[in-house]
């Protein structure tokens, strides 16, 4: 639901920022294919029927809208992970401070 | 020129099809028209939606056999 609305928001000339961190972050590792999990059983559904996956959501709310994703530094730490990593289309990394900064004024929502 | 383009979003569900005509837009010059099939009755109501919402020209949407067929012209 994030990607989709990433993505449509993005597209529809919202400016957009996705903070990634904790599980998410691993599936923006580059050359990680590992898939998600399904979640539950909506998640199953979305999978059978082929709709389009997260990542590639993001990717498009990036390179046909005005979104950005910032990878979480305290995820990268943990995870120890270089930016150099993860996904080339991912903007740079944020801790929480500047990004609730950045958000302060915005529209939120939290998945 | 315009031109007019066809782009056959069937068997995708939403937000594909307005993803694929937005990645089609992109390409369009002003005044170029595109139509897209859409199987995803959802999308047939979103893109008037996000047509209107970023104001290029909505030529109208029509129903055949259970895909939609929805037309705008690129309008700026």
């Amino acid at each position: 639901m994030a990607a989709m609305i990433a993505a449509v928001g993005a597209v529809s000339g919202n400016r957009v920022t996705v903070f990634l961190s904790m599980n998410a972050l691993r599936y923006f590792v580059k050359d990680d294919e590992t898939a998600a999990p399904a979640e539950g059983p909506f998640g199953q559904l979305l999978e059978e029927k082929q709709v389009t996956p997260f990542r590639t959501l993001f990717e498009q709310a990036v390179s046909l809208g005005d979104a950005k994703l910032h990878p979480c530094s305290m995820a990268m730490d943990v995870l120890a992970l270089e930016p150099a990593a993860l996904e080339p289309w991912l903007a740079e990394p944020l801790g929480l401070t500047r990004f609730l900064a950045d958000a302060a004024d915005a529209q939120t929502w939290s998945f | 020129m315009a031109t007019r383009r066809l782009i056959d979003a069937r068997g995708s569900f939403c937000p594909g099809p307005l993803m694929e005509l937005i990645a089609g837009m992109k390409m369009a010059q002003v005044g170029d028209e595109i139509e897209v099939l859409s199987s995803d009755r959802g999308s047939a109501h979103e893109i008037p939606e996000w047509i209107l919402k970023v104001g290029h020209e909505h030529l109208g949407t029509r129903e055949e056999n259970g895909v939609w067929h929805v037309s705008v012209r690129k309008a700026k």
